[in-house]
């Protein structure tokens, strides 16, 4: 019975969404629906995660159709913590947005469409079949569109129509290149199609539609040079949506490359020579952006582009041990990112303003409450005691054996570069002394039901500290899964138990 | 324009319409048709009656809010979904039939719910962005 193990982080939130669909009328208790849901989603990712430990893989053939006929889904040690990663995600929004996001939003269904980009999400990192991971997509941008939008602020609309398009051109760059390879191999189950595009004569054409899936999901993860839709659209929405999109979104962008590069194109020179040229590129942008960004989350934002860079080009080594640290870094990135852009929500409440020149006196308003949000930014820069840090002794360490010494030096840069900007919103928000004439907002986060906003960040830091103080358990897992995703036969005997690899 | 026809056919049309809407729905599971198209088809036989009749004639006459329709098909494709699940134990969505066709129907199995879920999602959602439309008008 592990069928219903695997289905439960898809179903469970299908079933919320149901559930607060039928109660429109009485949007009050959705906020409660969402918050237990989520803490229960937590615990069944979990469940899942101990069965994928335990047994190594969980495979469910819907319909009881075999594998490549059938669409499957496939729970391996990714899969798997990402799900769990998401949930954790997912429950400190859903505990955020409780607080945060005003009942006018609530009326027109906030928090059931939160629940269907739950859904999406999940299900795009347990599909085993690339057109399912296609309609997963699908979902993923109605639902954060409906959620960049809701609120109809004009510059919501103005960001959401970027993101919108990009996101949709995205699709259908993706939805070319499995056209392509249904019409050279008949095959859209993922293993099968590792099999089938092994045998292929056509390597040209080939690696021409690895280049068109790497264009799509490139767009989807924000990676240079398609990256401009992130920084013009995160911004916009309420913060609790921000830390949504900041922290998953373009993670399952990341996934998708991952999956698909690993499985369907293992090493190919041309292919990862670009994805390294382009994850450099993103550290370069993403790190220059954020150097001359006011806004504070907007800084934030251009970060997320300079560490999808990070990631990226760890795949992009083929290196068991460079991708174990990209795996790593993926992790402590979902926890911490959504971490930052809920602190950047608290610290809105109490400013008042965007700006980080017109900010101040943070420290001043919330002294012990500061070292709670200061981990999540200092966990960014990877000061060492907190989760950055680990990951990029990996990356570090496995691109100088490597040779990438341009991809180690981007690194080392978009560090320093990274913890400089983390050292200006320290000292801009937290430590300065409030410009005349702005009132900081104290009484309303310190005392009243604002107070809950701070739990869900303090949960994240939490995790975050605890990556960080006890990296051991969590480095094995990515070291588990960087041979796991190097070697595609465990994945392919797993979904496909009657064929035997030749 | 003269609306004297389109009542008097609309009433006549909107019987036929979701006759031919169910019709869609049962001979989907083999043959083109099934619960979006059907979906859509009921969908068409009420707006041409509220064209014809007014929106309040039509809402009066569905009775209750078509938002409902989706969470209620959404919860019946789960439901013929995780049938088996419970059941027999068998993978998420297999099929499950009656072991003798009925006479007009045809089989009867848990894909046949799924796709009534499907047409009443269908439906309810695309009532629901019509008339949402022409109230705001």
């Amino acid at each position: 019975m592990s069928g219903p193990l695997i289905l439960q982080p898809v179903l469970f939130h299908l079933l919320l969404s149901v559930l607060m669909l039928f109660l429109w009328r009485q949007p009050r208790y959705h906020r409660g629906i969402s918050a237990v849901g989520s803490a229960l989603s937590t615990l069944f990712a979990l469940a899942l995660w101990y069965r994928v430990e335990a047994s190594g893989w969980v495979v469910l053939q819907a319909g009881q159709w075999p594998a490549p006929f059938g669409i499957s889904l496939v729970a391996d040690s990714f899969s798997a913590t990402l799900v769990v990663l998401a949930s954790v995600a997912g429950l400190a929004v859903s505990l955020y947005a409780g607080r945060a996001i005003g009942m006018a939003r609530v009326r027109f269904g906030f928090f059931p469409v939160f629940h269907f980009l739950m859904m999406g999400i999940n299900g795009a990192f347990l599909t085993g079949d690339i057109f399912n991971l296609y309609v997963w997509f699908e979902i993923l941008i109605i639902s954060s569109f409906v959620l960049l939008t809701l609120g109809g602020e004009k510059r919501q609309i103005q960001g959401g129509v970027k993101y919108f398009t990009l996101n949709v051109l995205a699709s259908v760059i993706f939805l070319t290149a499995i056209a392509v390879l249904y019409g050279l191999t008949g095959a859209l189950n993922m293993a099968d199609l590792a099999l089938k595009m092994d045998a292929l004569d056509n390597r040209t054409l080939v690696r021409i539609s690895g280049l068109v899936f790497l264009t799509g999901f490139g767009i989807k993860a924000a990676l240079f040079p398609l990256y401009f839709w992130l920084p013009a659209s995160y911004h916009t929405p309420p913060s609790a949506v921000s830390a949504l999109f900041a922290g998953l979104l373009t993670k399952v962008g990341v996934y998708a490359i991952f999956r698909i590069f690993t499985l369907l194109y293992p090493k190919d020179f041309f292919i990862d020579s670009l994805l390294l040229a382009l994850s450099v590129g993103s550290i370069v942008v993403g790190t220059l952006g954020a150097w001359r960004e006011d806004d504070l989350r907007r800084t934030f934002s251009w970060l997320i582009i300079a560490h999808i860079g990070f990631i990226l080009g760890a795949l992009a080594l083929r290196d068991a041990r460079t991708l174990s640290g990209g795996v790593f870094y993926l992790f402590h990135d979902i926890i911490v990112k959504t971490g930052l852009f809920l602190c950047a929500g608290v610290i809105l409440r109490i400013t008042g303003t965007a700006s980080i020149k017109a900010s101040g006196g943070v420290m001043e308003a919330l002294p012990r409450w500061s070292l709670v949000l200061a981990i999540p930014l200092f966990a960014l820069a990877g000061i060492p005691p907190l989760s950055g840090f680990w990951p990029k002794v990996s990356l570090l360490a496995g691109s100088a054996d490597q040779g990438a010494w341009v991809y180690a030096g981007a690194l080392l840069a978009g560090s320093l570069a990274t913890l400089w900007v983390t050292a200006r919103v320290w000292s801009g928000v937290f430590w300065k002394a409030p410009p005349s004439g702005m009132e900081v907002k104290e009484p309303l986060v310190t005392a009243g039901r604002d107070r809950a906003l701070l739990w869900p960040v303090l949960m994240l830091a939490l995790v975050s500290l605890g990556m960080g103080l006890f990296p051991e358990p969590v480095q094995s897992l990515a070291d588990r899964i960087s041979t796991g995703l190097m070697d595609r036969e465990g994945y392919i005997r797993a979904v496909l138990p009657t064929l035997s690899m030749q | 324009m003269n609306k004297l026809i389109l009542r008097t056919a609309s009433r006549y049309l909107l019987p036929l319409l979701l006759l031919f809407a169910v019709f869609i729905l049962l001979r989907g599971h083999y043959l083109p048709g099934g619960g979006f198209v059907g979906g859509l088809v009921a969908a068409i036989a009420f707006v041409l009656h509220a064209f014809a009749h007014g929106l309040r004639t039509t809402r009066h006459l569905l009775r209750i809010h078509p938002g409902y329709l989706m969470p209620a098909g959404l919860a019946l494709a789960i439901g013929s979904g995780l049938l088996p699940v419970l059941a027999r134990g068998r993978p998420f969505l297999t099929g499950i039939w009656h072991p003798e066709p009925l006479a007009v129907i045809g089989g009867i199995g848990t894909p046949l719910f799924f796709d009534l879920g499907v047409f009443l999602v269908v439906i309810g959602a695309s009532l629901t962005i019509l008339f949402t439309i022409s109230e705001t008008r």
